[in-house]
């Protein structure tokens, strides 16, 4: 279903993809010869079925510009930016949960109204802002980081990628944070308001045992699944933060092939995002489901 | 809680959701101000050198000069005329693709709903800038007509599903099958019925939305995929100066605020909408 909706987006492209073969001054005959190269000159049902097949089979073609097999560039740049989303979306949830039950349980402190009205700061802020200040900060004043880049050598020298990567994993995990944040805080709302918490109190235990032992696992489903969410808005919203500290990630790798007509690349870039995402939503409904038991009864009848 | 201390905290959080609105409009109002103010008068001529390059901010440019000792200011204040135009253009065309797909779905056989909703599922699984930078790949050339017309598709999806969602819930209600057994037509039911008790809701998101674009645009044109120059897009000052950033690290901070002054504003605006519109959400929170 989602190729359909890939291929139906990457055809309404303008110009044709030969284009991107062939020099500025390329006579009718070498525009045939590319486009049959290509395959734009086919008919479109026969495209489309030649692009489910080559997908099924993981051929993801080769780059009409570097000439280099798709897959291989993607995995190449998968490796600067699944790091980076990972760690980003570690921190997020550092920070957020933690930050999320406090502004919740403690409302009424000045400190917990200080967390939400930061927190509505952060779903204003543009995530490349972020970034830029952090660079103006970091980078130019305090020379404590790069600027951008990436090392060359990339994982061979591991302590130089990850400081490499520091400040783009702050820049994510603020942003990333502060809308986590807001739905935490309502999960921790919704269970201090519910009767089985009053109850455990009632029952006699503390307000923070009952708060750990019957709260987390109620609040953490609805977590979870924005959980997945935005593992997959990051994962795809990297292209952003990737331009702003000029790593060569997959993000980037799509802008340019954009930029470029790069038919392949686009496509490549496009389908493992697709992919990842779907793996994620996946595995976050599995995680709802061995929190909730709940979940697990209904499982057959609630999924279409 | 006795009675009177539940008032209490009613009226406590009355005030403080009017506060909210207040600031809201407040910010959006000036960010309107100001962009109809550029029509008619502007402190420098946006393109034209009128200082120093790089200047630092100063009486004479309040947020300082570009590398082409453009007054920054006058650029700002523009750059509201234009994410406000885009904005607007944005939430205007999501709602209406949005909202007739949205009821479309709610009102089709279950085959035709079934396809749309997986349609509006597995597009919103894209974030609004990567479809958004699609769309401004297919339209060819960026402009700012591209920008407004990519974000608005790419936000469309997010407003069908909710349209469809809120439409079925309300298609559902007695008074919607008292309607139809009087012999209600059904463009009768859609603009009596259906559409007067969903936009409540749709408006706080619209707001919402309205936010969002605004930095999607700025996103956009910070990744070169936005309006083109004459057009000073808060995105492309602070591209613009990213790269200056070592020797004028003021020229990120100016544009910046005037982004995140109006895309809170949005976001208070929306909040103070839904506790307005919605009577029964005052207890809710």
């Amino acid at each position: 279903m989602a190729s359909v909706v890939l291929f139906v987006l990457l055809r309404l492209l303008p110009g044709d993809p030969a284009n991107a073969l062939v020099s500025v001054g390329a006579d009718q005959a070498q525009i045939e010869a590319a486009r049959r190269e290509v395959g734009s000159d086919l008919p479109l049902p026969q495209q489309f079925a030649h692009f489910i097949s080559s997908l099924a089979r993981f051929d993801l073609g080769t780059s009409f510009v570097s000439r280099t097999p798709v897959l291989d560039d993607i995995i190449a740049r998968l490796s600067v930016t699944v790091p980076l989303t990972l760690l980003s979306f570690l921190l997020a949830v550092v920070i957020a949960v933690p930050f999320g039950i406090l502004s919740a349980v403690k409302a009424d402190r000045w400190y917990g109204g200080a967390i939400s009205v930061v927190s509505q700061l952060g779903i204003a802020i543009p995530v490349f802002w972020v970034g830029i200040l952090l660079v103006t900060l970091f980078a130019v004043n305090l020379r404590l980081f790069p600027s951008g880049g990436f090392p060359p050598r990339g994982w061979g020298a591991p302590f130089e990628a990850l400081r490499a990567l520091f400040l783009p994993i702050i820049t994510i995990a603020l942003v990333m944070s502060a809308s986590l944040l807001r739905y935490v805080r309502s999960a921790t709302q919704d269970v201090l308001g519910s009767d089985y918490l009053r109850t455990a109190r009632a029952l006699g235990s503390g307000f923070s045992e009952a708060l750990v032992r019957h709260g987390i696992r109620n609040g953490a489903v609805p977590v979870v699944s924005i959980l997945g969410i935005e593992l997959a808005t990051t994962l795809l919203g990297a292209v952003v933060v990737e331009r702003v500290f000029t790593l060569p990630g997959l993000g980037s790798m799509l802008l340019l092939a954009i930029e470029q007509r790069d038919y392949p690349n686009i496509q490549g870039v496009l389908f493992i995002s697709t992919l990842l995402v779907l793996l994620i939503g996946f595995f976050a409904d599995l995680a709802q489901r061995w929190i909730d038991p709940r979940l697990r009864e209904k499982a057959g009848s609630v999924r279409r | 809680m006795t009675v009177l201390a539940e008032q209490q905290e009613d009226s406590a959080r009355r005030t403080r959701r009017s506060l909210t609105l207040s600031i809201g409009l407040l910010l959006v109002g000036l960010h309107l101000a100001v962009a109809l103010l550029t029509l008619v008068w502007i402190p420098y001529d946006p393109t034209g050198m009128t200082g120093g390059r790089l200047e630092a901010p100063s009486w004479a440019h309040w947020a300082g000069t570009d590398r082409l000792g453009r007054d920054l200011f006058t650029q700002i204040m523009i750059g509201s005329r234009i994410a406000l135009i885009v904005g607007a253009g944005a939430v205007a065309i999501a709602a209406a693709i949005g909202v007739t797909l949205g009821v479309l779905a709610a009102f089709a056989t279950r085959y035709l709903d079934d396809a749309l909703a997986a349609t509006f599922d597995i597009l919103i699984a894209f974030p609004t800038l990567l479809l958004a930078m699609l769309v401004v790949a297919a339209t060819g050339t960026a402009s700012l007509l591209s920008a407004i017309l990519a974000l608005g598709i790419a936000i469309s999806a997010i407003v069908a599903r909710l349209t469809r969602i809120l439409a079925k819930r309300v298609l559902a209600m007695d008074y919607i099958t008292a309607a139809r057994t009087a012999g209600s037509s059904w463009p009768s039911i859609v603009f009596r019925h259906l559409l007067p008790n969903i936009w409540p809701t749709l408006s706080v998101n619209f707001a919402l939305q309205f936010g969002l674009a605004v930095i999607a645009e700025a996103s956009l044109s910070y990744l070169g995929l936005g309006a083109p120059p004459p057009n000073a897009s808060w995105g492309r000052l602070l591209q613009e100066a990213q790269g200056t950033v070592y020797t004028a690290p003021f020229g990120a901070v100016a544009p910046g605020l005037a982004l995140v002054s109006l895309v809170i504003g949005m976001n208070l605006l929306a909040d103070g909408l839904r506790d307005i519109g919605d009577p029964t959400r005052r207890r809710s929170r």
